[in-house]
């Protein structure tokens, strides 16, 4: 079976690319931290990993977003899959690139805000996997992931009431944090957004944090690491 | 009374219409839940609101990079400053400014108006290159005492004598350069001149006579470095040699570690000075050619409880000190990317004037990556952040005593942090090292330019050009760049062929790389402002001409007040039980712990909490270093012991104490006790008075014979003296921190039990020992005497207990510390979500010593199902044990029986709730 080669851009400040280098290793495929700038056309799949790039000044991603957004918008729509994890998410979110197109040009009607407690949150949270959603997971993680959230701006918000249902209805729920873990008062408890066409993935956790069972603060609860999702998009990155 | 609150951009030009209206639909303003408004020159006066924004030369990370993002969107460079808005609508000037003074604004860092803050953007000043000369050969010794006090030089009267007469012996006078580099390099914060010190020490009993009259010949040389040297391990790399200490971990890799401290400035601005404790302690671990891997702080603070009466003037309150050194500390770890894990936090009223700050960190490099050797010839290379007014006089200011007016007097010693540059600078040098482009580094940290290059340069003579330093901005006199502590700064020699390697690092990573100066043979310090020599001093007198002091040490032993209050009853006991476990100091951490990213790196294998739902606090925390995740099976353990509340009745006992407690911590997750490290840092009074200076004898003869005990080497230290507050010192504080090697990731011990596991033992012996315990405090006794060294042999027993966790013998252990056994099964049993059914006997000892003695040496141990004779077996001769109990699943209840009477029976929801219902970190706003 082939390796695909998975780009893990990074900006000055991110900081869990190693983690995410490793998963996508655990995963089956072979990782390259790439800088900004760096042309993605041979890579299979791109990741933009967590960390607080720029120092989370004007807005967590907003200057990475301003930078990697048409690069990372390009290569999406050569039908190769794109993830973004905490910071990453943030980028793929200011950048328009989630929920995606019908979100409407020029006005977008979700964000990634401050938490609503007001302060930074690492704390393990536990992930369900939305059923129908337009990546097309189902079956293919386990029922629920387990695996730490740390930022101050992951809350995820929305314009209003029928932008909300727009995101269920088109599929574009990833994932919804399990009754009673939302650690940031995100609306509907949602973790985790793919853009229509399945290809752009982009969750506030963090998976790459939970790839082995010496991670696992909960021994008496096995089985739920992140290392599936991983798997799933070097997957998709062999498949195109 | 409702509070808006609104950020706004300051723009010194029109960025172009088209940036303008990017900027408000999308960079400045997030659409979907906020608003953008443009204001275009002044805005109309607003009684009901408030501006803050920074002084001058205050960084502004916000404002740099709004500028920038303005020239990607194809908008000319305009500067940019950034202003914080609260308004109250309705609220009168007078409150308003209240608000602003105790809430809102810092006068340390920033400025603020009711109503509109003038325009920031000043013109730049124009450079200045007066280097002036300060004439003290003809001064007498008044004249050179007010003269240090004059210029924050903090030096006394024998050190200003000596260098009156080098400069009368060189025929001139000094610059104003060269007597802030004397001063900076001379500083105790520089220099550790008490710790260097003769002293003469003399130990009291209570009733005045005299137990025994030593000459101590440095506590440094002769108590911590000595016993190093007595234990010798093999696999200590360097000790109290560099900037950090280093031990080996396994084969390949060694570990880095510095703890060091930041209490004045973060006295002055809790999230500022806390930031850049962080930034430091980090910047120690690079300057070993380490890769920062882990952080640690421990905290001490005032109750936040103080009523806002008993605040003095010039001191912030207690709970805004708490919520801005948490919220420094979580934002620099943050985003530079380390796990915070390990720590305490300590509340005692005195720590109001002065809270305390400990910053640790830990680091990774391959085994002799670190080079110290720089060559005539090599470059001196500064990379990082540039050079501004900022944290001028840190050295000095931390080596003096803070009073009401320190704030007004010494505002510009406290910075903010940017640990994005921090980062870069980090990445840069890890490159750098396993490319072999430098051959000696340092850290810029107190003093400066003017302590990195006169060190770094002390073998061999260096000369640098001040006029080459990246400024922030213009304006900077000549002695300023030279002594500025601004931060994210290291210095390197490099061999000139490098340059160009450095460079393209520089540009890879987005790190400012800047040759200054050369490294010469001539044994001298030299620099210049282009053509003016502003320093010229010979190195040996700058590094060895500082006087030693000769100090008086008195320690009386107190006198133990007789009485003790009346032993706890079966009414009582789950009472002061609960009400122990609401201290602050014992209470539940989780709300500061959750502000802290303790997972990032991916490598935390024992969380600083522990059990199904997160809730148990505990003792050591175990990491797997990201480099050799995939091909090894070491770990580290971090554990920490801090008591301040022993150190006034017996601060040698204060020691033992907190060495045991750090030391049974990293066991008691998995370490080899063969294979522990101890730093110490030491928070204490003025050392010029005798009885500060005792009690700072005594204690380092604990952390002596405690470390001989354990045979565990100190490896690097620290100490913060003068923390006194008008003429009232801080409780004597000694942290330490061990850091102990887990020979095998897979074998860590956590401080929950399990159901379905076996019986529960306690380990070791609990003895009268209320001295200064949590129990003590809270019932207003003295207690009797201080935990004195466990009985028999520690480490025989430490040692059997790790080859227990190892044998897969052991389902969960928690130590004992604060609040004794008693909190300890608390703790134990709230962490599981499992009752404990524990049945002591008393063997002579009074129920309240059986439950809150706070005796060293002791484990609660779950062992693991049917391990229950092997553990027994394991268990060597000499040490103390006996089975105590069964853990419940059915049964969610703390029951506690002394010789078959159930004295204490608490659900543990009861004990949860109270143990949670401590001080909020956040709440205060």
């Amino acid at each position: 079976m082939s390796s695909p080669s998975i780009a893990v851009v990074i900006a000055p400040g991110s900081n869990r690319e190693g983690e995410a280098a490793r998963a996508v290793r655990l995963a089956g495929g072979q990782a390259e931290i790439v800088p900004i700038g760096t042309p993605l056309d041979r890579f299979a799949g791109v990741i933009l990993p967590g960390g607080f790039s720029y120092g989370d000044a004007l807005g967590g991603g907003m200057r990475w977003a301003l930078q990697v957004g048409e690069a990372v918008a390009a290569f999406a729509d050569s039908g190769r899959p794109v993830l973004g994890i905490c910071n990453g998410f943030q980028v793929l979110v200011r950048a328009g690139l989630l929920p995606g197109s019908s979100d409407g040009a020029g006005s977008r009607s979700v964000t990634l805000t401050g938490n609503a407690h007001g302060r930074f949150a690492c704390r393990w949270v536990s992930l369900a996997v939305e059923a129908g959603n337009a990546a097309g997971l189902d079956g293919l993680l386990p029922p629920v992931i387990a695996c730490p959230v740390a930022h101050g701006e992951g809350r995820l918000a929305v314009r209003d009431a029928e932008a909300l249902d727009a995101l269920a209805a088109g599929g574009r729920v990833l994932f919804r944090y399990v009754e009673g873990t939302n650690p940031n008062g995100s609306v509907g408890d949602i973790a985790g957004l793919c853009d229509e066409r399945g290809l752009v993935w982009g969750l506030m956790p963090h998976p790459e944090d939970h790839v082995s069972d010496l991670q696992n603060p909960f021994p008496d609860r096995p089985g739920r690491s992140g290392l599936a999702l991983f798997e799933a998009f070097v997957n998709r990155a062999r498949s195109i | 009374m409702t509070v808006e609150r609104r950020r706004v951009y300051l723009l010194a030009d029109h960025p172009g219409d088209e940036v303008l209206e990017a900027l408000c639909s999308t960079v400045l303003a997030d659409t979907v839940v906020e608003e953008a408004t443009v204001q275009h020159g002044a805005p109309p006066h607003d009684p009901h609101r408030v501006e803050v924004g920074f002084l001058p030369g205050v960084t502004d990370t916000e404002a740099r990079e709004l500028e920038a993002v303005i020239v990607q969107l194809g908008g000319p460079p305009v500067a940019a400053a950034t202003v914080r808005v609260y308004r109250i609508e309705g609220a009168d000037e007078a409150t308003l400014a209240d608000l602003a003074r105790r809430r809102w604004a810092n006068a340390s860092i920033e400025r603020w108006a009711v109503g509109e803050l003038p325009a920031p953007f000043a013109p730049a000043p124009p450079e200045h290159a007066r280097v002036e000369t300060v004439p003290v050969t003809a001064l007498d010794d008044d004249a050179l005492a007010e003269l240090s006090r004059r210029r924050l030089l903090s030096l006394d009267r024998t050190e200003l004598r000596t260098i009156a007469s080098f400069y009368a012996a060189e025929g001139r006078e000094p610059t104003d350069a060269e007597l802030e580099t004397l001063a900076q390099t001379w500083s105790e914060h520089c220099n550790h001149k008490t710790f260097r010190a003769e002293i003469s020490f003399t130990h009291r009993e209570a009733d005045g006579s005299v137990r025994s009259v030593e000459s101590i010949d440095g506590l440094l040389r002769s108590h911590l470095r000595a016993a190093t040297d007595a234990v010798a391990k093999p696999w200590v790399r360097s000790a109290f040699v560099d900037n950090a200490g280093i031990v080996q971990l396994d084969e390949r890799w060694d570990l880095a570690i510095k703890v060091e401290t930041h209490n004045h400035p973060s006295a002055l601005e809790p999230f500022g000075g806390a930031n850049t404790g962080v930034g430091g302690v980090v910047r120690d671990v690079i300057g070993v050619s380490a890769r920062p891997i882990a952080c640690l702080d421990v905290l001490c603070f005032a109750p936040p409880d103080t009523p806002a009466e008993a605040v003095p003037e010039g001191v912030l309150a207690p709970a805004r000190v708490a919520e801005g050194v948490v919220a420094g500390i979580g934002d620099y770890g943050n985003k530079l990317g380390l796990p915070t894990v390990a720590g305490a936090v300590v509340y005692h009223p005195g720590y109001l004037g002065n809270p305390l700050v400990y910053c640790g960190a830990v680091g990774i490099l391959p085994h002799g990556a670190h080079r110290t050797g720089p060559r005539p010839g090599d470059l001196v290379v500064v990379i990082g952040g540039r050079t501004g007014r900022d944290g001028i006089h840190g050295a000095t200011f931390s080596s003096a005593e803070l009073e009401t007016d320190t704030a007004a007097v010494a505002g510009t010693a406290v910075q903010i942090g940017d640990p994005i540059t921090e980062k870069a600078t980090m990445e840069l040098v890890c490159e750098a090292r396993d490319a072999g482009l430098y051959r000696a580094l340092t850290d810029c940290g107190a003093g400066g330019l003017s302590s990195a290059v006169g060190e770094l340069g002390a073998p061999t003579g260096v000369e640098v050009d001040l006029t080459t330093v990246p400024r922030k901005y213009a304006g900077l006199a000549p002695w300023e760049v030279w002594i500025s502590e601004a931060q994210e700064r290291m210095v390197l020699a490099v061999p000139p062929e490098h340059l160009t390697a450095l460079h393209e690092l520089g540009r890879r990573w987005d790190c400012e790389v800047t040759a200054i100066g050369r490294f010469s043979e001539d044994g001298r310090l030299r620099v210049r402002h282009g053509g003016a020599p502003v320093v010229d001093l010979p190195m040996d007198f700058l590094h060895d001409g500082c006087p030693r002091r000769s100090l008086v040490a008195e320690w009386r032993e107190p006198a133990v007040a007789g009485g003790r209050v009346a032993d706890v009853t079966v009414q009582s006991a789950g009472g002061l039980l609960l009400a122990l476990l609401r201290q602050p100091t014992i209470a539940s951490k989780a709300d500061i712990i959750a502000t802290y990213d303790h997972e990032v790196r991916g490598g935390t294998v024992v969380r600083p909490w522990c059990g199904p739902e997160a809730a148990g606090p505990s003792d050591g925390v175990v990491l797997v270093p990201h480099e050799c995740w995939e091909d090894g099976e070491a770990a580290f353990a971090l554990g920490v012991g801090v008591n301040p509340r022993y150190g006034r009745l017996d601060p040698y006992r204060m020691a033992l104490a907190a060495v045991d407690e750090a030391f049974r911590n990293v066991v008691a997750a998995g370490a080899d006790p063969d294979r522990v490290s101890l730093l110490d840092n030491f928070c204490w009074g003025n050392p010029n008075l005798p009885d500060r200076l005792g009690a700072l004898v005594r204690a380092t003869q604990g952390c002596h014979d405690a470390a001989i005990a354990y045979q565990a080497p100190f490896v690097s230290g620290k100490d913060s003296l003068f923390n006194e507050f008008d003429g009232v010192p801080i409780p004597a504080t000694l942290l330490i921190t061990a850091l102990g090697v887990v020979p095998d990731r897979r074998h860590t011990a956590q401080a929950w039990p399990r159901a379905g596991a076996g019986a529960l033992f306690l380990v070791g012996e609990t003895r009268a020992e209320l001295g200064g315990s949590m129990y003590a405090e809270l019932v207003g006794e003295d207690g009797g005497s201080v935990p004195g060294p466990p009985a028999g042999d520690p480490l025989v027993t430490y040692r059997a207990l790790h080859r227990a966790i190892g044998a897969g013998l052991v389902a969960g252990v928690h130590d004992c510390s604060e609040g004794g056994l008693a909190v300890a099964l608390a703790e134990f049993a709230l962490a599981g979500s499992l009752g404990l059914d524990v049945s002591l006997a008393s063997d002579g000892l009074r129920r309240d010593e059986l439950l809150f003695s706070e005796s060293n040496g002791r484990f609660v141990v779950q062992v693991a199902a049917g391990a229950e004779e092997a553990f027994a077996a394991a268990m060597p001769d000499g040490t103390a044990w006996r089975r105590i109990g069964t853990v419940s699943a059915a049964d969610a209840v703390l029951r506690i029986a002394v010789d078959g009477e159930t004295v204490v029976e608490e659900g543990v929801d009861v004990l949860r709730s109270a143990f949670e219902g401590g001080p909020r970190i956040g709440a205060y706003a």
